[in-house]
């Protein structure tokens, strides 16, 4: 397709340029689907070895592959469909990527743009269908563009708070043809992530903190989007400060270290909630106030002054106001509090009385279960996936109860080993991610935690495995229940379990077998660990093992929607 | 409390619906928007009178901020300021009173257009408290309101 001009300059195809980009970019992965309009990308794709690409069996896959892989590695996630069907499959993972802060940048096919307006076959307002939920959406119409508009995709996904960005690309754009020249830089007038740290809030801060006697810093995943663990920690380890993480930030903090409270909000555990109710100083690093963190508003952290760092300003203030805001990148904030502090040689005088305080909460122990001889425990399983895997597996989940006691009893100690669905709360996320988290990490052992109603929002993507030989370890916690509805029925409306129960399950064995993988049937505690022992030593082949675990077992501590922190129900 | 936010943005196909989108997807209200090309074709600048506490109307100053296509946001209420809006205003002319006619006329901030079927168009442009003023006057008799939503400048 090349062409020479009468200047000689070396002329591409839209789609060369396409691949071109990838290329000049550093993406050696793209997941996708195929369709009509995004075919000359796919041509283009094929002749060549430097991205590979990635069939997944539903677009939404593609999506959660992409966001597994950006949050487990230091990379983008990137994703190609088609128009259309292709583009509103996509979307459920490019607003849960929107959620929870995720660079991925998803290429979407259109039709050619004399049809556009036109109700083509297979055509939809991608731009229009995605704004709400994308940090920024381009549709390319010029195959001059192309290029410049791919640049900064990448550079809008990756910078400041990070986000998805859908570039939509007509099917015209991918035949046109020009030179290819790919920007060494952007520059955007309008967007600028590069945000000047306010010094004087720091020495306000750094004056906070050094007076505090009841301090709790509140750590959540922009720590971890911002690289920032090993500053948090040092910082933590020196002033002697107990630390929370949210949901999304398990990992930034030791999840072993003896400063750590454990998670917070709605399941959080109890001293993590009555430090964040009692504090005199909260320190939020990275994180945003959700309502599952917050509980009921007006009875939050009634004493506290609020120090708030966080790159995005529109976090500051939305839901908790900060007496003490501090806009920039997370890192770049810790070291300047740290390196002040440190140069004052002080640190506060009076908070072993808060820390015994802490230690007399910690008593109540408030992920305890009690595991007998004859029903698994749906904690257990997680408890002795934790000690078998040394703490040290790449954990995905999906969303439900599973969710939280993963997040509860798998200790994390290292960032982005922890990969969930926290701000959309996306059943089906589990397993496509976890393929994601396995390509970027490909020696690496990776386990989907995961319950019976999730696992077969997505369980498409079993094949997917098969086709990349992808060695994941499913952790099913097959309570025959969607289990945290069940939880809220239970609690709210008079155990009246509405449509909670699946009455007809699959042999979730024979289903794995049907994919070409192993499956296990786990029923008796005494099998758990052999069962997961076994898995672990099959290298090279995915391994689904379903657990067939207590269906009343409820998820606790839990803070009911709208009670303050020190109203949670521990049992 | 009403605020009048000036935003400048990129002039871009969906730049517009970006800002609309906003506010319908976070529930802040708008009164009116008005949107035109600045001084640098590149760019236009929309106004956007609002209503809200001031938290709700800091969020709003920072939502907008976050948009990839604004440039510059300014609430410019809560500094001096200019403020207009037009409305024409379509009235029967054997509804009006001549008294009320030669008031009109004599207006400085009033303007009429005749047209070919037995009405006028009043035409004001002031400031939109003097418009409601106005159009309250004109309640029982105008048989159709078109206003343009306020446009604002600061001017210190």
């Amino acid at each position: 397709m090349k062409q020479n001009t009468e200047n000689n300059k070396e002329k591409f195809t839209g789609a060369e340029i396409f691949v071109k980009c990838l290329e000049a970019e550093g993406i050696d992965l793209v997941f996708g689907y195929p369709g009509g309009a995004v075919l000359h990308i796919y041509d283009e794709l094929h002749k060549q070895n430097d991205v590979t690409h990635i069939l997944v069996r539903h677009e939404q896959g593609a999506v959660h592959a992409a966001e597994g892989f950006a949050k487990s590695s230091d990379k983008p996630g990137v994703v190609l469909v088609t128009s259309g069907p292709g583009a509103t499959n996509a979307i459920t993972g490019i607003a849960d990527a929107y959620m929870d802060s995720v660079p991925i940048v998803v290429f979407t096919g259109q039709v050619r743009t004399a049809l556009i307006g036109n109700d083509a076959f297979q055509e939809v307002d991608t731009v229009g269908i995605t704004r709400p939920c994308v940090k920024h959406n381009f549709m390319i119409t010029d195959v001059k563009d192309m290029a410049s508009t791919i640049k900064k995709a990448f550079y809008v996904a990756s910078s400041g708070r990070p986000g998805p960005v859908v570039v939509d690309i007509p099917k015209d754009i991918t035949e046109d043809s020009c030179e290819f020249i790919y920007p060494s830089k952007v520059s955007m007038r309008s967007y600028n992530p590069n945000i000047e740290i306010n010094e004087n809030a720091v020495d306000i801060a750094v004056d906070k903190i050094l007076r505090s006697n009841k301090p709790v810093i509140y750590a959540g995943g922009g720590v971890i989007n911002s690289n920032a663990s090993q500053e948090l920690t040092n910082l933590a380890k020196y002033l002697n400060f107990p630390v929370t993480n949210t949901l999304m930030g398990l990992g930034c903090y030791p999840g072993d270290d003896s400063q750590f409270l454990q998670m917070l909000g709605m399941h959080g555990s109890y001293e993590a909630n009555m430090a964040m109710h009692d504090c005199d100083l909260l320190i939020a690093v990275g994180a945003r106030f959700d309502d599952r963190i917050t509980g009921r508003l007006d009875k939050f952290s009634p004493d506290a002054t609020v120090v708030h760092i966080d790159v995005d300003p529109s976090s500051i203030s939305k839901n908790i106001k900060a007496h003490i805001p501090i806009v920039g990148d997370v890192k770049g904030v810790l070291e300047k509090i740290a390196s002040r502090i440190i140069s004052k040689k002080r640190k506060p005088q009076n908070i072993e009385k808060w820390w015994e305080q802490i230690n007399e909460w910690r008593k109540k122990d408030s992920f305890k279960y009690s595991q007998d001889d004859e029903i698994i425990k749906p904690q257990f399983v997680i408890d002795r996936l934790y000690e078998i895997t040394n703490g040290d597996a790449f954990i995905t989940s999906d969303v439900g109860q599973h969710q939280m006691w993963a997040a509860q009893l798998y200790k994390f100690n290292k960032p982005k080993r922890w990969i969930n669905s926290g701000g959309l709360g996306t059943m089906g996320f589990g397993l496509p991610s976890a393929m994601g988290v396995q390509f970027a990490n490909p020696d690496s052992l990776v386990c989907c935690v995961t319950g019976e109603a999730s696992i077969q929002m997505c369980i498409q993507e079993l094949s997917t495995c098969l086709q990349y030989g992808l060695p994941i370890k499913i952790i099913n916690l097959n309570n025959r229940y969607m289990g945290m509805v069940r939880q809220w029925q239970e609690f709210f409306y008079e155990k009246r379990y509405a449509m909670s129960y699946m009455d007809a399950l699959p042999d979730f064995v024979k289903l794995a077998e049907s994919f070409g993988h192993i499956g296990l049937k786990v029923e008796k505690p005494s099998d758990v660990d052999a069962a997961i022992k076994d898995a672990i030593k099959l290298k090279d082949r995915l391994v689904f093992i379903d657990f067939i675990t207590d269906q009343n077992e409820n998820v606790f501590p839990m803070i009911a929607t709208g009670a303050a922190h020190n109203k949670m129900i521990l049992s | 409390m009403r605020h009048i936010i000036s935003v400048l943005l990129e002039n871009e196909s969906g730049a517009l619906s970006r800002v609309s989108g906003l506010f319908s997807a976070r529930s802040y209200n708008i009164e009116s928007l008005s949107v035109a090309p600045s001084e640098d074709e590149s760019t236009s600048r929309m106004t956007i009178v609002t209503s809200g506490n001031d938290n709700v109307i800091e969020q709003i100053v920072k939502q907008l901020d976050k948009l990839l296509d604004v440039i510059e946001v300014s609430e410019i209420t809560s500094k001096e300021h200019v403020e207009r809006e037009i409305a024409f205003v379509k009235i029967k002319e054997s509804s009006i009173e001549k008294s009320m006619m030669d008031k009109i006329s004599k207006n400085e901030f009033l303007k009429i257009h005749k047209t070919n079927n037995n009405e006028i168009i009043i035409e004001c442009v002031d400031s939109p408290k003097n418009i409601n003023i106005f159009l309250e006057s004109l309640e029982n008799i105008a048989e159709k309101i078109v206003r343009s939503g306020a446009v604002g400048i600061n001017s210190n």
